[in-house]
């Protein structure tokens, strides 16, 4: 099979944060919490690739702890959502038509009815800022996503021979759903997992930008936006990378997506 | 069709029904006390204990939540614990701002997402399309707020065009009002015309795609004749959804924008009513809100069941 070049160049971007990521971990080129008056609002040079704040902090440190941030909020948000929202709609595909199928689906049409960033915003300004509460109100969005795909999916499996077969054999339906349905759906979930990573990552950042996601000390993309942005004027670089980083992050996991659909499954390929 | 749509308008009704308890339950479990946060925290108990009791805090949780909706179905939305004016004023206030802000947006959106749409599918994989896709592949990865402070880098900071910020009402005239909206409609409107760009390109080479065209074909039209007389109409159904979708994008979208430009809308009214425990406002503007959004999906689905009448029958 050909590795498109939506693939590798999605692979490369996305692979790229996540070293950042890992690296920061073990090393930045600066300390991100370490101040140093000299140093305030230097532009991009030699010394300090993507200049440096306000506090004289390193921007291109704090990009990379960054991304720790919202890799860990999208990984943790989209999980909630398939975990939950997988085992649902397998579910509601097994038994179709049965009480709980319309119970789970009317419920999906309820949050998918809501404007999602309106009750993030409502969720996190209530419950309290922070990252795991911007991962929850990310989280709960994301459980009608994958239950609806999960049992659309499923729900056209439920016909095939084969799992008419295991049925004579005598399999019951969580079990042909965990054997036979799961396995033959997860490139979908897959696909679609990557594209909810991205808009987490997006939702992430519009969170911590309204100051309702992690809170300092952690470094945040979103939030040194809206540091960057009192300050537009005189370091415009600062409003610049942190945003780059938040752009390319997501076009190489929407390309990814992308590339991975097409090279799972070629009977998805959309018409291009 | 009456069947179909009153059906859809039950499920509404279910949704923003829905909404209100969710909302209320929310800022139920809020900790702190409305009561004292605006008496001051050196309040005399005895009168923040009297307050309460005319706020209705004391009341049961049940009789709480049907007293908000009633009033709420009278158009009493209460009265601001900060601003101490009714809500339905502030609403109508700042809804000068929002209102026009979004429909600017939704506008600049529909125009520039149609024809590029069409001039993509029309040469399919010709640069001109590659070129498209590419530009709506990174419109979609732009997060909007950080769009926005680069129009402002570019138009207020280097090209000194524009205002950063800041509106000056509508009684500085029309064309000033509008001037102070551009920036935040066009940062609104880009990352949604990525969107609508691509669902107007896919469904137009899905129509492309259909027998009706090639007999088209097959009776001697050029493809773009085809195109122009057959697909289009067809295609534009899915992308009349995905607009009036996209209202509730742009209108959650504002309050994220509104704040950037510092405009004094609504979605700027429920970020201060959040910072300053004025429950009141924050339950009455959400609600608002997702109204909103729920009468436009309502909207839709109408104008959608009478273009296209197969789908007045059930839908799943």
């Amino acid at each position: 099979m050909r590795i498109s070049a939506s693939l590798l160049v999605g692979g490369l971007l996305s692979a790229m944060f996540i070293v950042a990521a890992l690296v920061s971990y073990l090393w930045t080129p600066y300390d991100v919490e370490k101040m140093a008056v000299v140093a305030r609002l230097k532009p991009p040079g030699a010394e300090f690739w993507f200049g440096t704040d306000h506090f004289g902090r390193d921007i291109f440190s704090m990009v990379m702890v960054g991304a720790r941030t919202s890799i860990a909020v999208a990984l943790v948000a989209v999980g909630i959502g398939a975990v939950f929202g997988v085992p649902l709609g397998l579910l509601a595909a097994a038994n179709r038509g049965a009480w709980y199928d319309e119970l789970i689906m009317r419920f999906n049409d309820l949050v998918f009815a809501f404007p999602a960033l309106l009750l993030a915003i409502l969720f996190t300004a209530t419950l309290g800022p922070g990252a795991v509460n911007a991962i929850l109100a990310i989280g709960i969005f994301n459980i009608p996503v994958f239950a609806r795909l999960a049992r659309g999916a499923a729900l056209s499996l439920w016909t095939r021979e084969y799992i008419m077969a295991a049925r004579a054999a005598g399999k019951r339906s969580a079990r042909i759903s965990a054997e036979h349905i799961l396995p033959n759906i997860l490139n979908l979930l897959i696909v679609q997992a990557t594209i909810q990573f991205s808009l987490a990552i997006l939702a992430e950042a519009g969170l911590s930008y309204l100051g309702l996601g992690a809170q300092p000390p952690i470094p945040s993309w979103g939030r040194m936006l809206s540091e960057a942005q009192t300050m537009i004027y005189v370091a415009p670089w600062f409003a610049i990378f942190p945003g780059l980083a938040i752009v390319l992050t997501v076009l190489g996991l929407n390309l990814m997506g992308d590339g991975l659909r097409d090279w799972l499954d070629p009977k998805l390929r959309r018409a291009r | 069709m009456t069947a179909f749509l009153l059906q859809r308008a039950f499920t509404l009704a279910l949704t923003l029904l829905a909404a209100t308890v969710a909302i209320f339950l929310l800022l139920e479990v809020v900790p702190g006390d409305p009561a004292l946060t605006m008496m001051g925290m050196n309040a005399d108990p005895a009168a923040v204990e009297a307050l309460r009791e005319q706020l209705g805090l004391n009341a049961p949780l049940v009789e709480r939540y049907l007293t908000w909706m009633a009033d709420m179905l009278r158009g009493d939305f209460g009265t601001s614990y900060t601003y101490k004016t009714p809500v339905t004023e502030l609403v109508l206030e700042r809804l000068v701002v929002t209102l026009p802000l979004t429909i600017y947006a939704l506008t600049l959106s529909t125009l520039i997402a149609i024809p590029a749409g069409i001039a993509a599918a029309a040469r399919r994989n010709s640069p001109a399309d590659l070129t498209i896709m590419g530009i709506t592949q990174i419109g979609i990865a732009v997060p909007n707020f950080w769009f926005a402070m680069l129009l402002v880098i570019l138009f207020a900071s280097v090209l000194q065009m524009f205002q950063a910020g800041g509106f000056p009402g509508w009684d500085a005239g029309f064309w000033a009002a509008m001037k102070s909206l551009t920036l935040p409609a066009i940062a609104l409107a880009l990352p949604q015309a990525a969107i609508l760009t691509r669902i107007m390109r896919s469904s137009l080479l899905d129509a492309m795609g259909e027998d009706y065209v090639r007999t088209a074909r097959a009776k001697g039209l050029t493809r773009a004749q085809a195109l122009r007389r057959h697909a289009l109409r067809n295609a534009l159904i899915p992308v009349l959804t995905i607009i009036g979708m996209q209202f509730s994008f742009l209108i959650t979208g504002a309050i994220i924008i509104e704040n950037v430009f510092f405009l004094p809308g609504l979605g700027r009214l429920v970020f201060q009513g959040v910072a300053q425990r004025d429950l009141i406002v924050v339950k009455s503007v959400i609600v608002l809100m997702v109204f909103a959004v729920v009468i436009v999906t309502l909207l839709v689905d109408m104008a959608y069941a009478i273009v296209d009448p197969r789908l007045r029958e059930g839908r799943r």
